[in-house]
């Protein structure tokens, strides 16, 4: 029997309309758990490295994460793994809410879609029985609406869907698959979606989820909800409100927004507001936000209550969670009136809320500077909201200018060429940033920014605070029941932390330290991508209830995978090398790992390179950030360097080749 | 005879459909509760709690598994609290065979809601965190015309009646093997 997982796969070829169920290799699970590390495999071993993001070659995967479906509090995600149209690399974005439980409940680990459908169509997984139905009825709806529709013509309410909006139809390259309260937004794979012609996927199953050890797995869900409540009656102190708790930042509670308005920056990433907040506009937010919000809602099995339903006045309802609550009202220079609004409409087209607003803000930005001209813009309203509006709805019909703006700032930028590529300031590896500038670079963000392969800084942070404490005091009690650390050498490290002279910023925590800090942070969040836990109980906050130290317990008593931590980690190693593997097979390397050169005013390229240097090194990767024969070897991984081999990555028996050339330019 | 007054346990779970968030956490743990080997499996349709959510409508309501009908009611009504439309069904305890809530899905089986014999309280109210159900027990007299009713004959033989006696003494045999 297999526990835990469902130990089947769902192959679905578009192009032929047949549908396979697979049985997988065991083996496979202990190597790569499951979730994003089996998804990779898939991707290592399906999709060859000249395949293109709309080739019917590309696969798109829906992973379940390994634990998904059991009892263990958070573990919701589905795992979305595809070549990205945006940054032709391979993208991973998560998605919480109701799917994945259900696609395990139905039977199923995976559902991997090759080829493309002539025709728009849905999937509807019902426990054994799978089709592919036409959708042509669906074509242009929105994804929320697209799930309603859905729910009435199936006639059951306890379906599960996941949809795109028209910006996955019109294949924008950082188009959203929505899914209730969740989306998967990152790396456009709703553009993927829709080019395969697929408009939504719906499930419902009433079947088991076996678990391998009952009494110790209950035990241990036991204990996390425990710890839970704990966490909850013991806020961290010293840290700002959305840092102190658990979950997702909790944004849809939160009114108190100084923070965010007075740190982040408006506008196409430009412009820091100091003094914005104040009485007036607390105020006017906490109304608009309390009349908008109907209710808050947690996804599968979580108390956490992160999300929340939103109704504005003479506007269908959505569903809502963490800070796509602002990027907008920031994007535009506008309130949560408009931010809220607008949303609405972007949730139902399926846009990424990080990408989208930065896009509209950098074409505004290239009119007032000249680079686009009026007859650009034909009909665009001259109100700054109503420009946002219409700028919106030629991104998702790829109409005019639009059909440019569609495919984010770096393509965009340079097509427009004539200078507009330096208003493309916040990427990295092609994808739009968070909307964050700052003064002294952080060695550790450094790391995380330059070398993350999932874009998205909230995807690789957390557990390591953010910043030091302010006193002995408070970090000695910081320290003292911080059972998550891997090492005690953390504690050390936080406990010397300063805000000021020699043991801070950017020399402290030193190349060695920020180099071990980092590997714990990105191997938590890669944990929990394998396993389906979300992050907002996990890798992303202070002090979660699921670590290294409990995690090999849910692997043992939940897969019945013999499990300890050291295992575990070499496991996450593994996958996530592979994920690297397939980046670099598609021509990533050192030079693209570079955070926007304005994220800090602060520069020190020689630190910068020595901690590249380092961070290489610790993770078993050449100095052009190639996994190297040897480490590739530790892990098992000889299918990889037998490739780079083959295809003249890695030279036989030497490592470095290259490098020097390489380091140099950089430099 | 004496006069001494009975009193029996009732026990009642409130719930508040305000502070339910629709995470479904009841239904896990009811149904992993049940399971046989206890918690050695998980399944929702199993659960003899089950959550109503349609999001959109903000429409939350938690209903637990309540007897078994051997037929469905001829006219069903609508409630409107809060101007949201709910069907009667929504509230309604029943396995029925107007829809597939509350039955074993490999079985057809009704499942009811047996308060967590054996724990110290309902799991489903032990594991909802934002209390939107609550555990009550109270001390209600009984007067001593009151019958009782064997239930539990009554409820084979109206299971025998509709799944046959092979299929009921099969499921019997196989509760009791995992019971030992
Ligand atoms: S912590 Fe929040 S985002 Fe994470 S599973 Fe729970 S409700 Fe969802
Ligand atoms: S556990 Fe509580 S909040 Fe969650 S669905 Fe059940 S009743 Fe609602
Ligand atoms: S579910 Fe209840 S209300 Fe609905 S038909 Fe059956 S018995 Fe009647
Ligand atoms: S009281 Fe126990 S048996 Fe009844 S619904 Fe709740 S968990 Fe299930």
């Amino acid at each position: 029997m297999r526990y835990a997982e469902t130990g089947i796969n769902l192959e679905i070829d578009l192009t032929r309309g047949s549908i396979e169920k697979v049985a997988t290799d065991p083996r496979d699970t202990e190597l790569y758990l499951g979730g994003l590390g089996t998804n990779t495999k898939i991707m290592w071993d399906r999709v060859p490295p000249e395949t293109e993001p709309f080739s019917p070659d590309n696969l798109l995967i829906f992973g379940t994460g390994l634990l998904c479906g059991t009892p263990a509090t958070g573990c919701n995600r589905t795992i979305v793994s595809t070549i990205s149209p945006q940054t032709e690399l391979m993208a991973f974005s998560m998605m919480g809410g109701f799917w994945a439980p259900e696609l395990k409940y139905a039977g199923y680990d995976k559902v991997i879609l090759s080829g493309k459908s002539p025709e728009l169509v849905y999937l509807w997984i019902h426990d054994d029985k799978v089709e592919i139905r036409d959708a042509a009825h669906l074509k242009g709806k929105g994804a929320v609406e697209t799930a309603e529709l859905l729910k009435q013509e199936l006639n059951d309410s306890q379906v599960q869907v996941a949809a795109i909006g028209m910006a996955g139809e019109s294949r924008v390259f950082y188009a959203s698959i929505e899914q209730g309260r969740s989306s998967a937004s990152r790396g456009g794979i709703g553009a993927v979606m829709g080019d395969k012609g697929v408009k939504a996927i719906v499930v419902r199953g009433t079947k088991d989820v076996n678990v391998a050890e009952p009494a110790e797995y209950i035990g241990l869900c036991g204990e996390v909800l425990d710890y839970i409540k704990h966490r909850e009656t013991n806020p961290i102190p010293g840290v700002m409100p959305i840092l102190a708790g658990l979950g997702s930042p909790q944004e849809m509670k939160v009114h108190d927004e100084k923070w965010h308005t007075e740190n982040f920056m408006w506008g196409n990433s430009r412009e820091r507001k100091r003094d914005y907040w104040n009485e007036e506009i607390e105020k006017e937010w906490t109304e608009t936000l309390e009349n908008a919000r109907t209710r808050l809602v947690s996804c599968f099995n979580c108390p956490m209550e992160c999300g929340a339903t939103i109704s504005m006045p003479g506007l269908p309802t959505y569903m809502m969670k963490c800070f796509t609550k602002l990027t907008y009202t920031m994007g535009a220079f506008s309130n949560l009136d408009f931010g809220l609004r607008i949303a609405q409409k972007a949730t139902e087209y399926g846009v990424d809320g990080f990408s989208c607003p930065q896009v509209m803000a950098f074409a505004l930005e290239l009119l007032e500077n000249g680079i686009l001209k009026d007859e650009d813009f034909p009909g665009m309203p001259e109100d700054n909201e109503g420009r946002f509006f219409y700028l919106l709805d030629m991104i998702v019909r790829r109409e005019g200018i639009g059909d440019l703006l569609a495919n984010g700032t770096y393509w965009a930028a340079k097509e427009i060429g004539n200078g507009a590529e330096a208003y493309a300031h916040n990427n990295i590896k092609k994808t739009e940033q968070l909307p964050l500038k700052l003064s002294m670079l952080n060695p550790v963000y450094f790391l995380m920014y330059a070398t993350g392969e999932k874009m998205n800084i909230t995807q690789i942070e957390g557990q390591f605070p953010q910043a030091p404490f302010a006193t002995k005091e408070e970090r000695e009690a910081f320290v003292s029941d911080w059972i998550q650390v891997p090492d005690e050498k953390f504690k050390q490290i936080l406990l010397d932390w300063e805000f000021r002279g020699e043991n801070s910023n950017p020399y402290y925590p030193t190349v060695e330290m920020s180099c071990d800090i980092v590997d714990w942070q990105e191997t938590m969040h890669y944990i929990d991508d394998a396993l389906g836990q979300c992050a907002g109980l996990s890798s992303f906050p202070l002090k979660p209830p699921y670590h290294i130290h409990n995690y090999p317990k849910f692997i043992s008593a939940g897969a019945g995978i013999e499990m300890d931590q050291a295992k575990l980690t070499q496991a996450a190693k593994r996958y996530r090398t592979l994920v690297r593997a397939v980046n670099i097979s598609r021509g990533m390397r050192r030079k693209d790992e570079k955070p926007p050169a304005n994220h800090w005013k602060k520069r020190f390229p020689e630190l910068e390179e020595e901690l590249l240097d380092a961070y290489y090194k610790l993770k078993g990767w050449n100095n052009d950030g190639i996994p190297t024969t040897e480490s590739l070897h530790e892990l098992g991984l000889d299918y990889v360097s037998d490739a780079f081999i083959e295809r003249g990555i890695l030279t036989d028996g030497e490592d470095t080749s290259g490098n020097e050339a390489v380091a140099t330019e950089n430099l | 005879m004496s006069t001494e007054k009975k009193t029996k346990t009732i026990k009642s779970i409130k719930i508040d459909i305000e502070k339910c968030n629709g995470c479904r956490a009841c239904e896990v743990i009811c149904s992993a509760f049940h399971a046989m080997p206890k918690y050695s499996s998980n399944n929702p349709a199993r659960s003899r709690i089950r959550v109503t959510r349609e999001p959109i409508r903000d429409v939350y309501v938690p209903v637990y598994a309540g007897d078994y009908v051997v037929a469905e009611c001829a006219g069903r009504d609508k409630y409107i609290i809060d101007g949201k439309e709910y069907d009667e069904c929504t509230f309604c305890r029943a396995s029925c065979p107007s829809r597939d809530l509350f039955k074993e899905p490999d079985s057809g089986l009704p499942l009811k809601c047996d308060m967590c014999e054996g724990e110290d309280e309902p799991l489903c109210v032990k594991w909802c965190r934002v209390d939107a159900l609550t555990y009550e027990e109270r001390e209600e007299e009984i007067g001593e015309e009151e019958v009782s009713v064997d239930e539990a004959e009554t409820g084979l033989e109206a299971l025998v009646n509709k799944h046959g006696i092979d299929k009921v003494a099969d499921i019997i045999a196989q509760i009791s093997k995992a019971k030992q």
